[in-house]
């Protein structure tokens, strides 16, 4: 009770509701001052790497691309990371790398607010700030690496498709959630795609949610082929949709007859692609997102870049990147897998 | 008594060599900026810590706690986001914590149902409530006005932690004392006895639950306004930690033998280990490992050292409170008589 009173007291008088606070406290952003594109990339750098689970393989590609890059730029990387994906847990690592003096941090955010005023402490320090993957509060970091945009995504989605059921029939989407955001982007400009005339052929079914639940979405796909036995593709913009739906085509009679493509990983989808269920399917190589943030997080150390719109970098084996609007850059398209490359791949 | 000061001076020395072996040898360690986390990380902990001490020195448990806190983070996200003032919010937030320790009172005293059995199933139940208020979703924003008291300092004295200490000290005067402290350790001694002797122990336990309750509420806005950030999985497991911290603090998981200052010292001990594992990049496991070694090491040290020393004392451990010794009860380590009250 001792501290309702306490808040109590410091409030005063007059209600604090959502929306009547004033000014938020934007610290530290831009401690870099003015960039300048010519400074040399500083050697030893200590860069830290920060995913969402130490342990999740996909987590794990990225802190190894981000750590081979540090080390193509003599610096010094690490991977370091909580164990649970909990809102609050990457908050006492970063509290360790301020403390451990780092130069810069990139990290993959369990929750954009929780880390942010952590992350605020850090950049006031003059510790650089990079998000990939999952963004933090945006004046909470300096750049963040994105992916691939949602209508990259989305369009290229319905190429992939379209190619392979030669154009014409029905398709449907198996999706995650209902309110997933990313899931609705991508689906909303894969409808925008599929307006373009040279998909007049193709008709979309309403699209069915599986909730990431493996079981669900296998039911889903199950459901999907028995209400529409002229079914000819299926889109499944999610890990684990298309890892079930796959699992449910590969021991039905619709096997290598009705298209499945989506957002897989190659370690998920490899047996289905060599027993000829699933022909070719996208993601973005996570170890190439963890790669660019290293080479945006060693520029931004340099000084070579604030994080400014407009500012452009070297990234190593990926060429110059240029940051665009809210300091985002983007990774670029996915990469699609097939029976040619899946093998060359390991996440 | 002199044992109990004794796992006291131990717990003493392992805070020293904490802090020595951290200010000596690892970079960063002293800095004002870090002393200050490292008491503010363990604020929560602390309040749901304290929060135990009375229950589990009754011989009783609460594993809710963490759910509670829970609970009332989704509960402080969901009433913000539909406009409540602040000031209302908290007085709320705290009213829910008491009234989710009182289901748990209600079912342990009314209905004498092991605690062990109703706190796991509430730590599941609240924590399930707080997911039906808040779903998956994060709220945040919350005023600027109120988050320092949640995440500044008074040079490396967090203002959270002010809270923690007057809370421990609350504690410590309810249970060092009191009458009711005096019962409560006589209540963990011997139920059965302690009733006879016009304890009424029900009435006791009812309190603690609620006491319970509105700590952890209280723990739940700090937590909240700390990370800026409501949602339905703030602080899951950490009853665990809490619990492992009142164990090692030396109080008696059977009930009746404790200190509030052992379980504070043992706070300060792991807050600053923890530390100091992280800023030497000691992996989440590994450190998991020392916790847990730490742990089982502080319930076998006395059992395995005492017997040889006091081989000619009867099994009954010397009460903390000499003047309300029960008698000898050999099964009462066994059996709990739950006869409602």
């Amino acid at each position: 009770m001792s501290a309702g009173l306490a808040l109590t007291l410091v409030a005063g008088c007059g209600g604090t509701t959502k929306g009547s606070d004033a000014a938020s406290g934007g610290a530290g952003k831009g401690s870099a001052g003015s960039a300048n594109p010519d400074a040399p990339m500083k050697e030893g750098l200590k860069i830290a790497l920060l995913p969402k689970e130490i342990d999740n393989p996909y987590m794990t590609v990225m802190d190894k691309g981000g750590t081979d890059a540090i080390g193509e730029l003599q610096g010094e990387g690490k991977a370091v990371g909580p164990s649970d994906a909990q809102a609050s847990s990457q908050v006492s690592y970063i509290n360790t790398l301020i403390q451990q003096g780092q130069d810069a941090i990139v990290i993959a955010a369990n929750d954009p607010n929780a880390v942010a005023p952590a992350l605020k402490e850090a950049m006031s320090k003059d510790i650089s700030v990079v998000t990939l993957d999952s963004d933090a509060a945006k004046d909470a970091r300096q750049v963040f690496v994105n992916q691939a945009s949602s209508e990259e995504i989305g369009r290229s989605q319905v190429k992939l498709i379209a190619d392979q059921i030669g154009g014409s029939g029905k398709i449907a989407i198996l999706s995650a959630t209902p309110n997933a955001t990313n899931q609705n982007a991508w689906i909303d400009f894969m409808k925008d795609e599929l307006k373009k005339p040279e998909y007049a052929k193709i008709e979309l079914l309403p699209t069915v949610y599986g909730d990431d639940d493996d079981q669900k979405s296998f039911q889903e796909a199950q459901a999907l082929l028995r209400g529409n036995p002229d079914l000819k593709g299926i889109v499944s913009p999610t890990t684990v949709g298309i890892a079930a739906a796959a699992r449910y085509l590969s021991s039905s009679p619709y096997k290598g007859k009705v298209k499945l493509t989506g957002l897989g990983t190659p370690n998920q989808m490899r047996e289905f692609v060599k027993d000829g269920t699933v022909t070719e399917f996208a993601l973005w190589d996570p170890g190439e997102l963890g790669y660019l943030a290293a080479y945006a997080a060693a520029a931004l150390a340099s000084g070579q870049i604030t994080g400014a719109e407009g500012e452009k970098f070297k990234a190593g084996k990926l060429g110059e990147r240029t940051i665009g609007k809210d300091g985002e850059v983007i990774l670029g398209p996915p990469t699609t897998f097939n029976a040619d490359n899946i093998d060359d791949y390991d996440f | 008594m002199g044992r109990v000061l004794r796992w006291e001076s131990v717990l003493g020395l392992v805070c020293v060599a904490v802090f020595v072996f951290g200010a000596t040898t690892t970079g960063g360690f002293t800095e004002q900026g870090n002393l200050s986390f490292l008491l503010l990380d363990y604020s929560e902990v602390a309040l749901l810590a304290f929060a135990l001490v009375p229950i589990i020195l009754t011989g009783e448990i609460d594993l809710s706690v963490a759910s509670v806190l829970g609970f009332c983070s989704a509960l402080t996200g969901a009433l913000w986001e539909a406009g409540l003032s602040f000031e209302t919010i908290v007085p709320l937030v705290l009213l829910a914590g008491v009234v989710l320790g009182s289901v748990n009172a209600v079912l342990v005293v009314r209905f004498g149902l092991p605690s062990l059995a109703v706190t796991i199933g509430t730590l599941g139940l609240y924590r399930g409530l707080a997911y039906v208020v808040l779903g998956d979703r994060a709220v945040t924003g919350f005023p600027e006005n109120y988050r320092p008291l949640a995440t500044d300092a008074m040079g490396f004295l967090p203002y959270a932690t002010v809270v923690v200490v007057v809370v421990g000290l609350l504690v410590a005067l309810l249970v060092h004392a009191t009458p009711a402290g005096r019962s409560l350790y006589a209540a963990g001694l011997g139920e059965g006895t302690a009733r006879f002797s016009g304890i009424r122990v029900g009435r006791l336990k009812v309190a603690l639950y609620l006491l319970s309750g509105a700590l952890a509420a209280l723990a739940s806005l700090i937590y909240t306004l700390r990370y800026n950030s409501a949602r339905a999985d703030n602080a899951n497991g950490m009853e665990l930690v809490a619990v492992a911290a009142v164990l090692l603090g030396g109080v008696s998981i059977f009930g009746g033998r404790g200190t509030v200052a052992g379980v504070a010292l043992a706070l300060l001990a792991m807050a600053g280990l923890r530390n100091v594992l992280f800023l030497n990049d000691v992996s989440n496991e590994i450190q998991n490992v020392i916790t847990g070694l730490l742990l089982i090491a502080s319930v076998l040290v006395p059992v395995v050292v005492k017997p040889r020393r006091t081989n000619d004392v009867p099994l009954e451990p010397s009460p903390v409170d000499g003047e309300r010794r029960p008698g000898a009860d050999p099964g009462r380590r066994l059996r709990r008589d739950h006869q409602g009250v």
